[in-house]
């Protein structure tokens, strides 16, 4: 159930449309105009990463960095092959925006890689696609097909001498991959271990190639930045925070979905959006940023507005705009304990720290809840997390950290309850 | 060892890489090669390993890690349904019990008559589409109610 509202990237797609995501469909939505104006007017590349800085866009995988910087760090003068890599990798517990736009609107996608290639000087791009979405893979596929065949895509694109190739790459089941130097070993044909950085992709990516890894939504904002100008973008958010982005809200609401707001539009229009809460439930807790941000009570979520700094400065992330709300049935030991075990099954057993720690983690959080918790185990998970964090290759370890930090932060009377009295503090029920 | 269609999917997948870096298509080799055969025994990964041009390690390697792979016999059916926190905030938990209840078997099990095994899954990136079931890898079951269940079973058979 997708639900739509103003937007960039679904502006105008009408999804009850089983033919909206082909590209007749794409093109009389005003699609590949911000290409066919770039190839036409031969717009510089500085003028374009300019616009995308403009834009004020900033990467919607979950890091938040400016899209136009990162485009500027590739070396468009490297004489070799570079490649342009988008992230559909989307396995972040919570997140499901990047299947709709494979769904509904993939050509907004190709053709924001495509400008990317040209900006950039690639003529190559891949599109590592989640391995539990096979069905939008596939559709990705038959929209890359019908970009060629119109001669958007390919040689010649245009007939302005323009080369860009792009091809979809099917993951399998490995939520690190979403980590964008895992998703490179990946694209390899190796194990999704994250690679020791520096060397960054920009100077060493896909096969040792500077190479530009953006989420699938940064891709997707492009050629809108691009047709009616970045400063549109921008204005459509707040400053710092520009442009729309994608929540998807799951959980305890009336109508989970995707949402496409202004960045800045306050947390509690968007659950109006959603229909409230089901069944009328008061509003417990919201992770707003996918499971690795950090939880926040009901009442601080009231306060905040859905962009970068306000979410900030309530203590948790933005990160890749995954809404997940729970109301007062839930033992929140239980809930963390969930968690905890997606971590300690998704980790890639690389570093140590990472590794061991989500183990102990998941452990001493199962033995909490099944009434077997001792006085001393909250400090245990304090110990465990601060040998976890910021010690390991790849952030895996503080995404599995953070969870724990913010549940037993703010909701330490439950975890202090089901510690004494060996059950929960609530009258748990998931749904 | 591989039907001829599932050698020119696999090339096809081969064709999307560099030359020299034929590697890139494992992935996408091993896969095919598992819808074809159901599961990937040793020697399916070997078979795929030399085709491509790689040590069978680095096949075997890879068909570990990523856990969609399955290295033993499945069901027919194989459904996976996901309990990860969002699904389980809309009912992942009672669509698990009931699939569990109805085919008299656990996660990681197989029915006697050879046609479901069900699994425990993580997240597949739908939780608004919860409780969401993945059959045989590539179908995606949205709203699983128990009455969708049904009807989703009563298909699969």
């Amino acid at each position: 159930m997708a639900i739509y509202a103003s937007g960039v990237i679904f502006e105008g797609v009408d999804t009850s449309d089983a033919g909206c995501w082909h590209l007749d469909a794409y093109l009389k939505r005003g699609g590949y105009q911000a290409l066919k104006k770039i190839l036409e007017n031969k717009i510089p590349q500085d003028e374009v990463i300019a616009e995308v800085k403009g834009s004020g866009l900033r990467g919607r995988g979950g890091a938040g960095f400016p899209t136009g910087l990162k485009w500027s760090f590739m070396p468009r003068s490297f004489p070799g092959e570079k490649y342009v890599v988008c992230n559909t990798d989307e396995g972040e517990p919570g997140t499901f925006k990047d299947r709709d736009i494979l769904r509904y609107n993939p050509h907004s996608l190709i053709e924001g890689m495509i400008i990317a290639g040209y900006a950039m000087g690639s003529r190559c791009g891949y599109n590592y696609i989640h391995g539990e979405i096979f069905e939008m893979y596939e559709r990705f596929e038959e929209a890359l097909e019908e970009a060629r065949q119109a001669g958007l895509l390919g040689q010649n694109i245009c007939g302005s001498g323009f080369n860009f190739e792009l091809y979809a790459h099917h993951g399998y089941g490995a939520y690190i991959c979403g980590e964008e130097t895992a998703l490179l070993e990946s694209l390899e044909g190796k194990k999704g271990q994250p690679r020791f950085k520096p060397p960054f992709p920009a100077s060493f990516g896909l096969y040792g190639k500077p190479t530009t890894i953006n989420n699938t939504e940064s891709f997707a904002s492009v050629p809108f930045i691009i047709r009616d100008g970045g400063t549109r973008f921008l204005e459509q958010g707040k400053p710092n925070n520009g442009g729309t982005k994608l929540f998807s809200v799951s959980g305890h609401v009336n109508r989970p979905g995707n949402y496409e707001i202004p960045l800045g539009t306050p947390f509690s229009t968007l659950l109006e959006m959603c229909g409230g809460m089901r069944d009328g439930k008061k509003l417990k807790a919201v992770i707003p940023g996918g499971s690795s941000a950090p939880v926040l009570p009901g009442d601080i979520m009231m306060d905040v507005t859905m962009d970068y700094d306000s979410i900030a400065k309530a203590g948790s992330m933005l990160g890749s705009g995954a809404v997940i709300v729970m109301n007062e049935d839930i033992c929140m030991v239980k809930a963390l304990e969930r968690l905890a075990y997606f971590y300690h099954e998704e980790s890639c057993g690389q570093c140590t720290p990472c590794r061991e720690g989500t183990g102990w983690l998941y452990r001493v959080i199962h033995r909490i809840e099944h009434g077997l918790g001792r006085p001393e185990d909250l400090d245990l998970l304090t110990s465990v997390g601060n040998n976890m964090a910021g010690r390991t290759i790849c952030a895996l370890a503080d995404a599995a950290v953070f969870p724990v930090r913010s549940f037993t932060k703010h909701f330490r009377n439950e975890f202090e309850y089901h510690i004494e009295h060996k059950k929960c503090l609530v009258n748990h029920k998931w749904c | 060892m591989l039907s001829q269609e599932s050698i020119e999917k696999i090339d096809r997948e081969l064709a999307k890489y560099p030359a020299d870096q034929r590697r890139s298509a494992v992935m996408g080799a091993l896969r095919i090669a598992q819808t074809e055969k159901g599961w990937l025994a040793t020697e399916t990964i070997e078979f795929v390993a030399n085709y491509i041009g790689i040590s069978p390690v680095a096949a075997y390697e890879v068909a570990t890690f990523y856990n969609m792979y399955d290295l033993s016999p499945v069901g027919k059916h194989k459904i996976t349904v996901c309990t990860n926190l969002p699904c389980a905030l809309s009912g992942g938990y009672d669509a698990a019990e009931y699939l569990k209840q109805k085919l008299g078997i656990d996660f990681g099990e197989t029915t006697s008559d050879g046609k479901f095994t069900l699994c425990e899954g993580e997240c597949m990136g739908a939780c608004g589409d919860a409780p969401v079931l993945l059959v045989n890898n590539h179908t995606m079951c949205s709203f699983m109610s128990r009455e969708a269940i049904d009807k989703k079973l009563a298909e699969l058979k």
